[in-house]
């Protein structure tokens, strides 16, 4: 079924692009994280022009995240105050990520910095991910797991200015989680991602945070934070396709509820390292193509008329 | 009407001798609509002689569609420190967004390279106003890269056995449109050729433009940037919400 994309000015396999969507909204059904991570790498290996899969991905991550901060809501799993300061964070990082984009894309680097952005990011969290798993799953039957030395990282407990986030069980200064959502809606704008897949793990391993709250609070930051990238991309890039949005949506968020049916029937651990593994290959296979000699040397890039 | 003044036209023009053509296309408006996957273009006409007889002689036609002129940058990747990136660049003024040749034989038979570069006859001679100070071996590698990547993207393209003439007056050919074709006025140029010479041309044009949603949707997304935005934003949260109230009655 071949579907014409207004803005990315081509035509497409919507069949394809659908089915897409449906594996990266199974991933994030399964491991509470948007998807995004998977969905801007593959759409650009499709032939889509890397600003407009990043784009596009990220208004996407938003509809694969309200469901789940609904869910995530009912059973009282999001911390609201730390999901706003956060938040607060996350659109002064989007505003950077804008000016970050606009000035790699007007020198013409702007590829390159995804992609050494995407290994360096995935690389690192699916390494940690999947050691961790595999500590879990190899831990004998009724060995505790060993003590956490401390709650959180010391340089959190340096920052002035302490505040009690009660749901989330910290006493720390608000400044952490801030620049924390700084750096994640930074990331957000440039890579497409939603950021989950490291808000998360920060969330848990730097602010110390409890773990009933870190999934809900980190995807109602992802809303809002997908949804200010979308109106940034709108208003600089222009390179958001409705029509690929759509698509895509259609895949996820079908994808999204099977994934978290399927969820329960799985080890947690077992989850985590697949998750890992996934994350990793996508770290291999970038570098590996950052490496070798790409099939097009030449890009064309459109000058404004004067 | 038209071809009426154009003949006569032709006529004070080009002195008795000379041939007059009279070209048409299949269609003068391509719109660009959902599930819009190229399209084929054919350019016909007819070859008159001034005293209304068949023109007789043998005659080669050559027929060059091109797109708008966009401005560009070409930048060039290169490896540096193990890594590929984006180093060199040059920029074209004028490069075609689009550029097909046909003709009825081997350009290379028809025409010499100088007449061949002056009408650009070929991908080989597409004029694009290289600007900025550049020197000429560099700006011919960037030049051919240019070429070389839009033909494989099946934006430029030349076809030596495109042109079919029937009885030496007819000719038709054919020029498929990629489904990634931008929009915009598209000009059809017909040339005769004969013994080396371009004894007659003519011009005609094509109108490439989106259409309904599709133009709605870019025309916003242009304009609107805001607005576009939020509607985008909305829907994926409707899409989201209505997903997980579904799932949650099955």
């Amino acid at each position: 079924m071949d579907v014409y994309l207004p803005i990315a000015n081509l035509s497409v396999n919507g069949l394809l692009i659908v089915a897409l969507g449906g594996l990266t909204g199974i991933l994030s059904g399964l491991f509470g994280v948007g998807g995004g991570f998977l969905t801007t790498p593959l759409l650009i290996f499709y032939g889509i022009p890397p600003t407009v899969a990043a784009a596009s991905a990220s208004t996407q991550v938003t509809g694969a995240s309200v469901s789940g901060v609904i869910a995530q809501n009912s059973r009282g799993g999001v911390d609201f105050q730390m999901g706003a300061v956060l938040i607060a964070g996350g659109m002064v990082g989007a505003g950077l990520g804008a000016i970050l984009f606009r000035f790699f894309q007007s020198v013409g680097q702007i590829d390159v910095v995804i992609n050494i952005l995407y290994v360096v990011m995935l690389g690192t969290i699916g390494a940690m991910m999947g050691r961790e798993a595999l500590q879990t799953l190899f831990r004998k039957d009724g060995e505790k797991p060993p003590p956490r030395r401390r709650r959180h990282h010391p340089l959190v407990t340096a920052l002035p200015l302490r505040y009690r986030f009660y749901r989330s069980g910290l006493y720390i200064s608000p400044l952490a989680p801030l620049l924390l959502g700084l750096a994640v809606g930074t990331l957000t704008m440039l890579m497409g991602v939603g950021g989950g897949f490291i808000l998360v793990p920060a969330l848990l391993y730097i602010l110390g945070m409890s773990a009933n709250v870190v999934v809900g609070t980190s995807l109602f930051n992802i809303l809002f934070v997908t949804i200010a990238t979308t109106i940034m991309h709108s208003l600089t890039t222009k390179a958001v396709d409705m029509v690929l949005v759509a698509l895509l949506l259609i895949g996820s968020v079908t994808g999204a509820q099977i994934g978290t049916k399927l969820a329960f029937q799985v080890k947690p651990e077992i989850l985590r390292l697949v998750l890992a593994a996934l994350v990793l290959s996508i770290a291999f296979v970038m570098l590996f193509k950052l490496g070798v000699r790409p099939d097009e040397v030449y890009t064309v890039q459109l000058l404004e008329n004067v | 009407m038209r071809y009426l003044l154009l003949i006569f036209a032709a006529l004070m023009l080009s002195g008795q001798r000379d041939p007059i053509l009279v070209p048409e296309i299949s269609q003068h408006e391509v719109r660009v609509r959902q599930g819009f996957t190229g399209t084929e273009l054919l350019l016909f006409g007819a070859i008159l002689d001034p005293r209304g007889q068949r023109a007789g002689r043998e005659y080669d036609i050559i027929v060059v569609l091109r797109g708008p002129s966009e401005p560009i940058r070409l930048r060039e990747k290169e490896r540096v420190g193990g890594i590929w990136m984006n180093t060199e660049s040059s920029d074209f003024r004028s490069a075609p967004a689009f550029f097909a040749v046909a003709s009825s034989r081997p350009i290379e038979e028809i025409v010499d390279t100088k007449t061949a570069a002056i009408y650009e006859f070929g991908t080989d001679y597409i004029q694009l106003s290289p600007s900025g100070v550049i020197d000429t071996d560099e700006q011919l590698r960037f030049s051919r890269g240019l070429v070389d990547l839009r033909t494989r993207e099946g934006l430029y393209k030349q076809d030596m056995d495109g042109v079919t003439i029937t009885e030496q007056v007819l000719y038709q050919s054919r020029i498929s449109l990629p489904s990634n074709v931008v929009t915009g006025t598209y000009t059809a140029e017909t040339f005769a050729v004969t013994r080396g010479r371009v004894i007659a041309s003519a011009v005609t044009q094509v109108e490439v433009r989106k259409v309904g949603f599709e133009r709605a949707v870019e025309v916003s997304a242009e304009n609107y940037g805001l607005l576009y935005g939020l509607v985008a934003v909305f829907l994926s949260i409707f899409t989201g919400w209505l997903a997980g109230r579904l799932f949650a009655m099955v």
